[in-house]
Order: structure tokens, then sequence, then C-alpha cells
């Protein structure tokens, strides 16, 4: 005979009792998530980390009667595993594990809705950071993922054994459809792959956003045939509405571009996903600016880590993401950066601590995208960057391209030069990022472009400590 | 600071064309191309050898130069088909191709002798 079902007993239990348990075998199906947890003082370890775990999952603070309809001890999130922050006794990591029911297949929203909901203004915890998740592949391979990918991407853009090179033009805001386009021309016939709305581009009174599509449409033609090489340029389609981001997606296509571009965060995920489904359908490559990541992720103690960020946007679609430069004016750790891009672009990527990674993560045959890498960089900057992002990245030079002295035709020849000897001293078997000023210097040789720009900006540096630093032990 | 130059490049000029990686540095030495050849055999690509008329460099697809040379190690066997293409289609650009199985990508691809643009 089977056991009789539970009896209702109405009022507040302690999370413990239910959602801590030590002894839990993780399933090959379990999303898996690691928290780090501060609590208010008098709120122990396993009481604060079940709690996390009742309120991303199933938990409510009372119990209540229709919890008897179903199997709970099947549904639950679980606390199962507790960590030492190393060098921070403020706080301590909580491994949870969700049955991989709770999620809609192919729903980085339902996904995000559960982890980081309700459960980030619990009063019980002062603070609370998703660290990282481990997304199950038989929930990897509901999602889209990227809409192309990086070997598409590469094969569509005709360019083989190098980083890409872009900018973002400027002044970000202000310029008329037709000078904007003269921008955009002037860079790619210098020698730049891709040229980027900034983020901030979507359709101002001062330049609509059909205007500056048909503009640049024309410099990237005239570019093409003037180099022989393919070009593009991201077209800001976040928009207002779904409605109409699709609307100026469509006039992209029409008017044959190969890529548009979507801020993921700001636009949301769920426009995000059915943005890539569209480029999926349409051909389209699909860059991803991250506005407002740092908002969320920049607090070492409360918020979402970027290499989970990383995850939702490789899970959602897209085809570039920015992840920082480790040596430009914005912020990132470069062993940390070393993590999150190995989970934009790399197939199967294990636990790593000295990266910030908490498990293993297998991507099955979803597509990589690539790295970008924007923000204060230059051309003195390439031979590191080179050696941190290796080739399947974008590097997208704004000041470093805009500002050279003789215009962005003579700064764009000045990084693609730089970029190439880079390349070919590496594939040479040299140092690049300890030889990098003799490599430069040789290559300026024959590049009075290159030469300028490193009269330019040789003295600018920025050498401000990072803020969100991985957790490790003090000395 | 040197006086401003004009960025030359014009429509009208075949030789504003561009072929890809390395395109925008000085040809290689013999010695150069030799580094480079070593390093793709060493990566466990398989070379292959492309040309074209210098001006049809655009599109997906030039004349494969025979088979690529699948298992190929010797960077001397790999040159002497680059020259043999080279000799065979005076004028065109030819191009070396590191072929990643694993990844399924071009893992190189420079221009190694340059033809003359028309």
């Amino acid at each position: 005979m089977k056991p009789a079902a539970k009896a209702y007993s109405a009022g507040v239990k302690e999370y413990r009792h239910t959602y801590w348990e030590p002894h839990y075998e993780v399933k090959d199906t379990d999303l898996l998530a690691c928290f780090k947890i501060t609590p208010q003082p008098g709120v122990d370890r396993e009481e604060a980390a079940a709690a996390v775990a009742a309120e991303s999952s199933t938990g409510t603070w009372t119990t209540v009667w229709t919890d008897l309809l179903t199997d709970l001890d099947h549904y639950k999130g679980r606390a199962y595993r507790i960590e030492d922050v190393p060098g921070d006794d403020t706080c301590f990591y909580a491994f949870i594990a969700y049955p991989i029911d709770l999620f809609e297949e192919g729903s980085v929203v339902n996904v995000f809705t559960s982890l980081v909901g309700n459960v980030f203004g619990f009063k019980a915890i002062r603070a609370l950071r998703l660290e990282d998740v481990r997304f199950p592949i038989a929930y990897v391979m509901t999602c889209g993922g990227p809409p192309n990918g990086i070997q598409v991407e590469r094969d569509k853009m005709d360019k083989y054994g190098r980083p890409l090179l872009g900018c973002t033009i400027k002044p970000k805001l202000g310029l008329s459809a037709k000078n904007y386009g003269r921008a955009v021309y002037e860079c790619l016939r210098g020698g730049l792959d891709f040229t980027k709305d900034d983020e901030n581009v979507n359709s101002q009174p001062f330049m609509r956003w059909r205007d500056r599509f048909s503009f640049v449409a024309e410099a990237i033609r005239k570019a093409e045939a003037e180099t022989g090489e393919k070009k593009g340029h991201y077209l800001n389609v976040t928009a207002p509405t779904p409605e109409e981001m699709y609307k100026r997606a469509e006039y992209a296509k029409e008017l044959g571009m190969p890529i548009i571009m979507h801020d993921f965060l700001t636009g949301g995920f769920c426009a995000n996903t059915g943005l890539a489904n569209w480029c999926r359908d349409n051909g389209m490559l699909l860059h991803i600016h991250r506005a407002m990541h740092a908002v969320i992720d920049r607090n070492p103690h409360h918020g979402i880590h970027f290499r989970v960020l990383t995850k939702a946007l490789r899970l959602s679609g897209g085809d570039h993401l920015h992840t920082g430069t480790v040596v430009g004016k914005l912020e990132g750790d470069r062993q940390s950066t070393l993590g999150w891009i190995d989970l934009l672009r790399e197939r199967y990527v294990k636990e790593d601590r000295s990266r910030g990674i908490f498990f293993d993560q297998d991507w099955g045959s979803m597509p990589g995208a690539f790295a970008v890498a924007s923000g204060g960089i230059h051309v003195w900057h390439m031979p590191a960057l080179l050696a941190i992002f290796g080739d399947d990245a974008v590097f997208q030079f704004g000041g470093g391209t805009l500002g050279h002295p003789w215009g962005n035709a003579a700064g764009a020849a000045a990084n693609r030069v730089a970029l190439e000897a880079c390349v070919e001293a590496r594939n040479a078997g040299r140092q690049v990022e300890k030889e990098g000023k003799e490599i430069l210097t040789q290559a300026a040789k024959s590049s009075p472009e290159l030469k300028i720009a490193m009269e330019t900006w040789k003295e600018i540096k920025f050498e401000f400590d990072v803020v969100d630093k991985l957790d490790v032990a003090h000395a | 600071m040197s006086t401003m130059q004009d960025y030359h490049s014009r429509l009208s000029d075949p030789a504003s064309r561009k072929f890809g990686t390395f395109s925008y540095l000085p040809p290689m030495s013999a010695e150069a191309i030799r580094r480079q050849v070593h390093f793709l055999i060493s990566q466990g690509w398989s070379p292959a050898i492309e040309h074209t008329e210098p001006q049809h460099t655009v599109g997906s697809f030039w004349y494969m130069w025979k088979l690529p040379m699948f298992g190929e190690t010797s960077v001397e066997k790999v040159l002497a088909e680059a020259e043999a293409c080279h000799k065979a289609n005076p004028g065109n650009h030819v191009r070396l191709v590191g072929y990643d199985k694993l990844r399924q990508t071009q893992g190189a691809a420079m221009v190694i002798y340059r033809g003359k643009a028309v």
C-alpha cells in the first residue's frame, strides 16, 4: 500500500524544512544556479539559502492548501550546497537546483522571471547576486541561439584568419543622415569591416531611421565597390515597440544590408528573442549591444553577473555581443572577461573558478557569437587585444578611428594595418603583447596613417582599478 | 605634426581594390610567407591554393588549384604548389587557405602572389 497523503497544516514553516537538501544528487536535466547571498543579521546560511530556493521556485511565505494538490517534491528548487566566498565573510555562495519542468521551453524570459524575480527584493536577505547558471543541454536545445554564428558570419562577410574591425560613429547624437553616412563611408573605404550605430541612435528628430538606413546603404555600396571587400553597418533597430522594430528590420533587408543591431537589455529578452528568430529566417546578422548591463552586473554583492547575461544572450540569440575590452575605458577584469568570452564562443566550457566559472556548460550544437571589444581603445591597444581575444572578435575603435588627425579613412587604415601586422607577427611565432611596440613601429614604416595614429594616442591610458573583481582570498 | 595627407582610394583606380587579410600590408617576403605556411600547418589545418583574376576578387568562390592538400605537413610542398599555380596563371592573385575542419571554417586565407590590378 502506498503511504497516505500528507495532512494539511496551516501556518509559517521554516524554509529549510522543505528547501534545504544537502544530500540532493543533482540531475543532468536540472538547471543549476549559484547565488551570492548576503543575509540579514540573525538569519543563518541554511535558512537564507533555502529561502532563496523557495522564493525563486515554488514557495511562498506561508503554507497554502493547494500545495497538497501537486507534487512539490518534484517541482521545488533545492538549495544543495553552501560555500564560503573567498575574502569576504559578509556573504556566502548558495547552490540551487531547479527541475527543468519549471521553465517554459525556449524562454529566457521565463527563466529570468523565476531566478531573478521577487526573490531579489526578499527582506530576509540584504543583498543577492546571481553569479552563474548551468543551463542543462536539454534546455539549451530548446532555444534558438545565435541566428548565424561565427563561422557563417565569416563566410558571408568573406573574412578569415583575423579579428574584424569596427567603429561606432560619433558624435553619437546630432548628425544629419547624410553627414552620418559620410562618416560611415570614410571609415569603410579606409579598411574597416563594420561601422556601428551608437546605441543611443534610434530614430530621433535630427535623423529619422529610414533616412539613416538609406544613406548608410549608399555608403556601404560605394565602399564595397571601391575596396572590393564586403562591408556592413550595424543598423540599430532597437525601437519603442516590437512592431516598429520589425518594420525597421524589414527595411534593412530590403536595402540588402548584411547586419542589424539590437540592445538586448533595454529592448528586453522578449523582443530580442523574436528579432533573433527573424534574423535566422531572413539571413541577417545580429549585433547585440548591452546598455544597462552595468546597472545589473557591476555591484559585487547584488544583481546578476555579466557571465549570466552572456549566457542569456547566447540562448536568446545574437551574433555579436559587447564583452568589454579589458584594456580600454570600461570596466572588466582580464580573467573574468576570458571566462565570459569562452561562454559566448565555445562549445563546452569547464568549471574554472580562476575565471569565475562555477559550472561546466555544454552548448551542444548551438553556434557561438563574436566577442566585441569596444570603448576607449586605439592602435596601441591592438597587440593586447589580439592576445586577449584571439581571432573571433570584433575590435571597435570609435575615437580611435574618427579622432585620427587626417580623418576617418586614415584612422581606419591605421587600425587595419596595425591589426594585420599583429596577426602576421603572432602567426610567425612572436609574442605580440611583449613585442607590440616593435611590431607596430615596423608596420608604420609603410603606413603614414599608422605612424600619425601612434603619435596621436601614445600617452592615453585608462589605469583605474576595476570595481567588480573575482572573489579571491586576501593575502 | 606632419602635413595632412589625402587618403588615396578611387573607384577608377584598380590599385584601390583589396583582397582580405594582409592586403593592407606590403607584399610579404619569401621568408615571411614560409612562416605563415608553417603556422597554418602547425594548427592542423589543411593547406589549399586558390586563384582568380584581379578584376574578379569579389565573391565566395575563386578557382581551386587542384584539391586541398589534406594531411600535407611539408612547407616546401605547399609553397611549390602555390608557385606552380602562379606560373600557370600569371597575373592572377594566388591565395593560400587553411581549412580548419574541426571548426568548419577557414583558419587562414591570404593572398601570397599579388596579380596586377587592372
